[in-house]
């Protein structure tokens, strides 16, 4: 296969820049609820997305934004619906946890896990209705702990069915340390199951690419589920507004706000020996610290570093980036309008020409 | 007397208990974070991260509570206790029956609910009509920050298993952690006296299936709980503003129900309007209508719940939830 970088950067940077313009909106108070950008994960939702053809099905979770921007689903249905507007891509009825595109047979869910069985039920389907089409899920290392998940593993494996499991490991479930919570190697746990196992740095778009598309095309010949591990950070934390990010950013208001309270309780009389207070203390500062080494680790910035290759291609790389601005920028000038007004309904006696009131 | 956030009650009432009763050991998802102030106190042997392996952690949480601990499990939402609800139905309801009455499951399940911050439709349920329809589970709703600390003292002394249920615009730090994430851009319909208020120097538990009278009157009764009651006491004050006088009753549990105080305001006042905000077909409004009927009472009824799955946007969302104009609808429907 030939990959070509400046398709791949495209992808990456519109996601990159239109999860941006969400960080703004939800920012200013226009989004409302949680919102767990893509923003780190661009080069794994580029490169596994773009090894997909018509047909193929999505079983996304509650990080969705950046497999549906490179899938190619309209960018202003897509914010619409953040904002919950009517014209947003699910008439703002789900949000940006339950985006669904019945064209793109794209599904999302809320529930950590869920993607495993969607995913297998798409590849089930498929298998019946139109042979050699594939189903991707997508999910972080969290994920991995949920029995549905690894029940899918199983169930796929069992049933030869063509899934990829992409499993995007930034080694964070929510804000705690996924090493703290999980037995044993995520992908031998997918060998285990008997799955075809990859793995990748999911920084590296290339690599992605590449392990995506002779995995894909492994699954088009029936060769039973792969399970693609691709190591990423999270630029924002689990969510915008984490709060161990909000401690790194604005550390003195944050400490006073989750000090005092802290403080107070270690200090009562009544409860652990002094030893197991410490420990609890420790557990504490030990994550903040591991969470703001994982946060100095933006040189795996996907986006920074693809673009770092292509730098020497200064002018195409500009029209690139231009394109791409003025691309997002429509669509936020575009929400920024009011929802237009339904088309007015025409007079009764066109929809029925017998005069019926 | 103490002033306490809603949030804070809980945590006070729960650490005093700890403190006084080794048995009890939290765990749940980010609780080393999300309870980091009982982590420092009583140490991370009984204040524990799990992974997110809701259908796991749950169920052991009840052979957990068979063999002497008093675990209180945390899900994120109440939401999530679908994920886990074999341990809930098949298992915690179940043991003490199958036990021939010898062994209890004293297992508190702990989940914020709720909707009205805009996070769509499956980070915001109530569910506990759902639950409570399990002979054998107990739900708990409180409404105040003192029914809360009391509440849970309530459920960790019951010997059988209790969801305990925050509401997430009663419990500032949900709130924070879901719905505003340090911005102050966005806000939110809470109700004050919900958030904060009065509490006891020394916590003293209530008993489960105790209703609590809120406000008198002998016009029309108001049923409901957790952030719907300081809907009706709101909604109590615009229809005085015209001369109908309200009884608001915060049932504050769900199972047990306390028929006996709903029935007798029933009687008196002869129409009742349930304000759940759990979903209207096969709960708990109609588990009140079909209580009225056993009792006799022929009473004028209606009910102001949520109807469908709630949609995200936020205009929308607080149409479909239980609020102050669709109560007053409500009531005045009764007269026509």
């Amino acid at each position: 296969m030939t990959v070509d970088r400046f398709v791949l950067y495209r992808h990456m940077l519109r996601s990159r820049r239109f999860e941006e313009a969400l960080n703004r909106l939800w920012q200013a108070g226009r989004i409302s609820g949680e919102m767990h950008p893509s923003l780190g994960e661009e080069a794994i939702a580029a490169g596994v997305v773009t090894a997909l053809e018509d047909g193929d099905a999505l079983a996304l979770e509650h990080r969705a934004t950046a497999p549906l921007v490179v899938r190619g689903v309209d960018l202003f249905a897509l914010m619409a619906e953040m904002l919950g507007r009517s014209d947003g891509l699910c008439g703002g009825a789900g949000g940006h946890m339950h985006l669904f595109s019945k064209e793109h047979l794209a599904a999302s869910s809320g529930i950590v896990g869920a993607a495993g069985p969607a995913a297998v039920g798409f590849a089930l389907a498929a298998e019946r209705l139109s042979p050699a089409k594939v189903a991707v899920a997508f999910f972080g290392d969290g994920a991995m702990n949920q029995g549905m998940l690894l029940e899918s593993l199983n169930l796929a494996s069992a049933w030869k069915l063509p899934v990829l499991f992409v499993c995007k490991d930034n080694g964070w479930a929510i804000t705690t340390r996924s090493a703290s919570v999980t037995g044993g190697d995520l992908s031998e746990r997918a060998r285990a199951f008997g799955l075809d196992v990859e793995e990748v740095d999911g920084s590296d778009v290339v690599a992605v690419a590449k392990a995506a598309h002779t995995s894909v095309a492994r699954l088009r010949r029936g060769r039973g589920p792969t399970f693609l591990r691709a190591r990423c950070v999270h630029l924002e934390g689990h969510f915008l507004g984490d709060p161990m990010v909000r401690v790194l950013r604005r550390p003195v208001q944050e400490m006073q706000r989750i000090g005092e309270p802290l403080l107070a309780s270690v200090a009562r009389d009544d409860g652990a020996p002094m030893a197991e207070r410490a420990r609890g203390m420790l557990e504490i500062t030990g994550r903040i610290g591991r969470f703001a080494l994982d946060q100095t680790r933006r040189r795996r910035d996907p986006v920074a570093r693809l673009r770092r290759q292509l730098a020497r291609y200064g002018t195409r790389l500009d029209l690139l980036e231009r394109e791409v601005e003025a691309e997002i920028e429509a669509v936020v000038a575009r929400v920024a309008q009011p929802v237009a007004p339904l088309e007015p309904a025409p007079p009764v006696h066109a929809q029925h020409p017998e005069g019926r009131a | 007397m103490r002033t306490l956030r809603y949030a804070e009650a809980v945590e006070d009432a729960l650490a005093g208990a700890m403190a006084r009763d080794p048995r009890i050991v939290i765990w749940g998802e980010d609780v080393e974070l999300l309870r980091r102030n009982l982590l420092v106190r009583f140490g991370p042997g009984r204040v524990r991260s799990t992974p997110i392996s809701e259908s796991a952690f749950l169920a052991a949480g009840v052979t957990a509570a068979m063999a002497g601990l008093r675990p209180v499990v945390e899900l994120m939402m109440i939401d999530f206790s679908a994920v886990a609800v074999d341990a809930l139905v098949n298992h915690a309801a179940k043991i003490e029956v199958f036990s021939g009455g010898h062994w209890n499951v004293p297992l508190v399940l702990r989940a914020p609910c709720g909707a009205g911050y805009g996070d769509g439709g499956q980070h915001g349920q109530s569910l506990w009509g759902w639950l409570a329809h399990i002979p054998g589970l107990s739900v708990v709703v409180p409404s105040t920050p003192a029914d809360a600390g009391a509440l849970l003292l309530a459920a960790l002394e019951h010997p059988g298993p209790v969801v305990f249920m925050e509401h997430k615009l009663l419990s500032d730090d949900w709130l924070d952690f879901l719905g505003a994430c340090g911005r102050t851009t966005v806000s939110f319909d809470v109700p004050e006296a919900g958030v904060s208020g009065p509490v006891p120097d020394e916590w003293q538990s209530l008993p489960l299936g105790s209703a609590a009278v809120r406000r008198d009157g002998g016009d029309v009764t108001l049923v409901s709980l957790g952030v719907s009651v300081h809907r009706c006491l709101a909604a109590a004050d615009e229809l005085a503003a015209r001369g109908i006088s309200s009884t608001v009753i915060d049932l504050r549990s769900v199972a047990p129900l306390d028929r006996d105080t709903v029935v007798e305001h029933a009687r008196r006042t002869g129409r009742v309007v349930v304000v759940d905000e759990d979903f209207r077909e096969f709960g708990l409004s109609g588990e009140i209508a079909a209580t009225l009927a056993e009792a006799g009472l022929s009473c004028s009824f209606a009910r102001v719940c949520t109807d469908a799955t709630t949609p995200y946007d936020r205009v929308r969302e607080a149409a479909a939830l239980p609020n102050v104009r669709r109560i007053v609808e409500a009531v005045d429907r009764l007269w026509n």
